[in-house]
């Protein structure tokens, strides 16, 4: 019975190598394009977590059917939508722009509800206390209310860090040479297999971990039961 | 009282939750340098009175005046108003995220735009006269119950307030602890702060009120100097909130 049909053999290291730039190139340009989508995401999500903290009218509505929206389709499918969708109504983007839209569109939501639930989770009679001493709205928001949802909301904020990255790696449907592309690239020109798959996990591992450890050490220092331990 | 000059005018306040009138028909004069001493049932509307005089609430229909001029109009400006009425919390809601000496220094570094080294000064005056200079460096989960509240007062005398509000400042802290409070604000009362209290501390009320005022379902049912009231009150309703206090 032969349940295992692979073979087990010397990794080809000449190969690796050889390709090792083309890696290197990739696990850039996913670094610069996630990193960009994550900026905006951070910025849709402050926007719609605020709109819904001080109701705003129109635009808290406007932010649930985002939410939902964007949260309840894939990567994947939004991409299709901005690559092969909207050029038949006239709109077309660059394969860069329809990664960075799309991740920011996806993250965005996932921000937004980072942060919503720190923003709930800051005891109410703080702002009145912000406000008895003559802070205006924006003052009581900027130095009271934010800081304490962020440092509870980083947990849930590094997470969607790593996981908007992870998401990157559908960006080759658009005919992006992110990592994913160039790994299957190399096994449709040469079927170098194990050693394309193993380049790719350590490009992912080395980008992400680094992220991950760091993130750690955020949430150590900022998380709220922190202050004063 | 009589002659003094009228800091804070309440005239013909109505508040209204929706579900039936909080406050009725309340009108009060605040004297300069005056302690005056709200006493009443829970649910009188007592906390709700006080956070009407800086806008924490949304009055349905009255005036209030500060010096002369109305601070009830939709286009006031809050932030200046609420810099001459400072507000100390029951829960005292010293920001957590902040060092002591940084809760007292955001109002006048952000607010009153104050040079930093000056405004420092200051708050470590103040925290050296409650007696927590030590702690100016100490996160507020640091301190105890009594100690945060002596910050939170700091935090709004910094402000050079024309008149304070506390809104049970006691009840949330341990009996042991509530001395130490009550003895800043009985200091405060002799300096000539002018000061409105809402507090379940009877002894303390006495000793420390110019007026008592007695609220009862949104109303004011009494209003007499201490002395008086805690003797001979002249309602009923006051006479029956008295003995619900006492065990004989």
């Amino acid at each position: 019975m032969g349940v295992f049909y692979g073979r087990i053999e010397k990794l080809d290291t000449g190969f690796m190598a050889e390709y090792f730039p083309l890696y290197v190139e990739a696990a850039k340009l996913t670094f610069r394009l996630g990193m960009t989508g994550i900026l905006i995401s951070l910025v849709i999500g402050v926007v719609c977590s605020l709109a819904g903290y001080y109701h705003v009218p129109v635009l808290r509505q406007i932010a649930v059917v985002y939410v939902e929206l964007s949260r309840n389709t894939p990567l994947l499918v939004q991409l299709f939508f901005l690559y092969f969708g909207l050029p038949k109504i006239g709109v077309m983007l660059s394969s860069e722009g329809c990664a960075v839209i799309g991740l920011s569109f996806l993250g965005g939501s996932y921000m937004a509800e980072a942060l919503r639930s720190g923003l709930e989770a800051v005891e109410k009679g703080q702002m009145e206390s912000a406000l008895a001493i003559g802070l205006n709205r924006f003052q009581v928001m900027r130095y009271v209310i934010f800081p304490q949802a962020l440092a509870t909301s980083v947990p849930p904020l590094c997470a969607n860090v790593i996981f908007l990255i992870k998401e990157t790696s559908v960006f080759s449907v658009v005919a992006l040479a992110d990592l994913m592309y160039v790994a299957k690239d190399l096994i449709g020109l040469y079927y170098q297999t194990d050693e394309a798959l193993l380049m790719l996990v350590i490009s992912y591992l080395v980008l992400l971990l680094p992220i991950s450890v760091a993130a750690g050490l955020i949430e150590r220092r900022l998380r709220y039961a922190g202050f004063g331990d | 009282m009589e002659g003094q000059e009228k800091l804070l005018e309440i005239h013909h306040l109505h508040k209204d939750y929706g579900n039936g009138a909080v406050l009725k028909d309340v009108s009060l004069d605040i004297h300069k340098g005056e302690v005056l001493v709200l006493i009443g049932p829970s649910g009188c509307g007592k906390s709700t009175f006080l956070r009407c005089m800086n806008g924490l609430e949304q009055i349905q229909s009255g005036e209030i005046r500060l010096d002369k001029e109305v601070i009830t109009d939709p286009k006031t400006k809050w932030s200046e108003v609420r810099q001459k009425i400072g507000m100390v919390f029951q829960s005292y809601e010293l920001f957590p995220h902040m060092t002591v000496i940084n809760n007292i220094l955001l109002g006048p570094l952000k607010v009153q735009k104050k040079e930093k080294k000056e405004a420092e000064k200051e708050a470590e005056q103040l925290l050296e006269r409650v007696g927590l200079l030590d702690k100016k460096d100490a996160y507020p989960r640091q301190l105890s119950g009594g100690q945060k509240q002596r910050v939170a007062i700091v935090r709004a005398l910094i402000m050079k307030p024309e008149i304070l509000l506390f809104d049970e400042v006691t009840a949330a802290l341990d009996p042991e602890m509530v001395r130490e409070v009550l003895d800043v604000m009985l200091e405060l009362a002799k300096e000539g702060s002018t000061m409105v209290i809402v507090t379940h501390e009877m002894q303390f009320a006495r000793a420390v009120a110019d007026r008592i005022v007695f609220l009862d379902g949104g109303e004011i049912v009494e209003m007499s100097a201490p002395e008086q009231f805690f003797t001979q009150p002249e309602t009923e309703r006051a006479k029956r909130f008295l003995d619900t206090l006492s065990f004989e």
